[in-house]
């Protein structure tokens, strides 16, 4: 159970990091704010009070890792390290600059903090594997936690880690799929419709759940829950823009272009959420 | 070195895996060996499946093999995946490209019967185009494999080195080049045979047999040429090729791939920028692949001795001309 003022502390978190990345996109004036918005309650929850790690030394051996497969929601990811004090606050406003450490898509090469570089989908689910498996290997604790977007499940190889994920026991790898219904050209519902996605996970052999993914409480009960038996997939319910009423609302939200006037308007109501939650 | 070659067969590349493998990580606990349900075809097998923690069986899923072998490297591990050369190159080719070189990881990759040497599994099975689409990968190296010591030494030293590393071979065994526990520098080709200066044969492969058989064709013939295994085709050996160029004024380039993109394209870049002369080549042409046994497959793609010495002859008559 959360107490009320770590409860709080990640409500306050999650929405520090919408800020932040509504700031990142602000500077550059476009972005992949949609995908970016819907797992901002998952980083708060795993970077606030789950995964273990050093912002001093990013590198750190027996930490958790996150492998954000949705390379795209990068602008979020940058935001918590940067809350959480690996770099610079202000260094996360270089997004997409040229020369910058903060590209669109996740890169492990230029950010500190960012365990994996991702960005063609599919691809970030066997690596995921991959590290949890050399972690449980070399007889470390850690958890990798997989971010996978529920478009990018249309890949093959989601599904040939998936079944890799259940039938060689990587009960250190959690799955976690961000079920923000849209992908980029509109509804999954309409483009390839993934059904019951909690079944699929379960039928491949998973302790599969379906959560409230914009609620921190369900999110943190989820996340500290120890596999036992199967490895762990969690399907995020979530709403693609979370937190911003306007993006929300935009069927295509999986990247927008607006003027600074518009996203002024997004962090003024951002801002004011903040400073109500107590 | 020592060259020892004298038309014999080597080993078997099979058994030599088979061999190498398990001893490489038996010796360095960061070496991990992934497959894709072709353990089997070289021998591994048996030390897989009593060493599950060193020895990864994927099933038949190359792609995902390939971000696995990845992830496993950004931990520390030493990865080496094997499975068929078309798989271990086109079917997991963006794997390759961004989980492993983009994203700074490093992954030893094995590829097994190159061009014509998959004989009976025919067209599907057959690359072409291995190293064309390795070449591209930046940063990336490529051997072509020419016989036993040769694939002992070269893997051993690419667990360790940094990045894609991309080794083309056989199964069955090569025509026997070098002496047992030869040592070889990556990135420099090797003088097999220097006759003369009449031309050089730049050769990788199952074709460096066939060119040194060529040489001495040639040699009856009067023609005195210099045969170099090229066994690494990227980075390639610009030095030497420009030195032998310069020298024998004929270049002639044979390998068991598709004349796009392999040792072919890698020796004109070099002598389009630095040194401007007669070249020819004996390669697959534009074609795919089909089935046969690999002698018939040789003469069908012409990917033989007495086509190299065709070439030559062509090589040194624009020379003269």
């Amino acid at each position: 159970m959360l107490s009320k003022e770590k409860k709080t502390e990640l409500l306050r978190l999650a929405t520090e990091i919408r800020i932040g990345a509504v700031e990142e996109f602000k500077a550059r004036g476009f972005g992949h704010i949609g995908g970016s918005l819907s797992v901002a309650d998952l980083l708060a929850v795993l970077y606030g009070a789950v995964m273990k790690y050093d912002p001093k030394n990013p590198k750190l051996e027996d930490r958790d890792k996150l492998v954000c497969s949705k390379g795209h929601a990068g602008p979020a990811v940058y935001a918590t390290l940067a809350i959480k004090g690996f770099f610079p606050y202000e260094d996360i406003k270089t997004l997409n600059q040229p020369g910058t450490n903060f590209p669109s898509h996740c890169d492990r090469k230029k950010t500190p903090g960012i365990d994996m570089t991702t960005g063609s989908l599919g691809q970030g689910t066997s690596l995921a594997v991959g590290m949890a498996m050399g972690d449980k290997l070399k007889g470390l604790k850690s958890r990798t936690f997989l971010v996978v977007g529920d478009g990018e499940i249309n890949e093959g190889q989601v599904w040939e880690a998936a079944m890799f994920t259940a039938a060689k026991n990587v009960t250190n790898l959690v799955w976690l799929i961000d079920w923000n219904k849209k992908q980029l050209d509109g509804y999954t519902d309409d483009i390839l419709k993934n059904k019951d996605i909690e079944a699929k996970f379960a039928a491949f052999g998973f302790d599969a759940v379906t959560i409230d993914g914009n609620d921190v409480e369900a999110l943190y009960e989820a996340l500290t829950k120890e596999a036992t038996d199967k490895p762990i997939a969690i399907v995020l319910d979530t709403v693609k823009g979370k937190g911003v009423k306007q993006v929300e609302e935009t069927v295509a939200n999986h990247s927008m272009t607006m003027t600074a006037d518009v996203y002024d308007g997004w962090l003024s109501e951002l801002r004011q959420e903040l400073s109500a939650i107590a | 070195m020592k060259i020892i070659y004298n038309g014999e067969n080597d080993r078997a590349f099979k058994d030599v895996l088979g061999a190498t493998i398990p001893r490489l990580a038996e010796a360095d606990s960061k070496v991990i060996y992934l497959d894709a349900d072709l353990m089997s075809c070289i021998g591994t097998a048996k030390w897989a499946a009593a060493n599950p923690d060193r020895a990864i069986n994927c099933g038949i899923a190359e792609a995902n093999m390939a971000g696995i072998a990845s992830g496993l490297s950004a931990v520390g591990f030493k990865p080496i995946m094997h499975t068929f050369g078309p798989f271990a190159s086109r079917r997991c080719y963006d794997q390759i490209f961004l989980s492993g070189g983009y994203a700074g990881n490093s992954v030893t990759v094995i590829g097994t019967d190159p061009g014509v040497c998959a004989a009976f599994n025919g067209g599907t099975h057959m690359p072409f185009e291995d190293m064309a689409l390795y070449r591209a990968i930046p940063t990336a190296k490529v051997f072509d494999i020419t016989d036993a010591p040769m694939l002992e030494d070269v893997l051993a030293q690419c667990i360790n080195l940094e990045g894609v590393k991309y080794i083309r071979v056989g199964r069955k065994s090569n025509k026997k080049v070098y002496e047992e526990g030869a040592k070889f520098e990556i990135g420099k080709g090797i003088v097999t045979d220097e006759r003369g200066t009449d031309a050089v044969i730049i050769a990788c492969g199952i074709m460096v047999a066939k060119a040194m058989e060529a040489a001495k064709i040639l040699a009856d013939k009067g023609i005195n040429v210099t045969v170099i295994d090229m066994f690494t085709v990227k980075p390639i050996d610009e030095e030497l090729v420009i030195k032998y160029a310069k020298a024998c004024g004929a270049v002639v380039t044979a390998e068991n791939h598709n004349k796009i993109g392999g040792l072919t394209s890698a020796v004109s870049e070099v002598l389009a920028l630095a040194l401007p002369t007669v070249l020819e080549y004996v390669a697959i042409e534009d074609e795919f692949g089909e089935v046969g046994p690999q002698d018939y497959l040789e003469t069908r793609y012409d990917l033989t001795a007495e086509h190299i010495v065709r070439k030559v002859e062509k090589a040194i008559s624009r020379k003269n001309a």
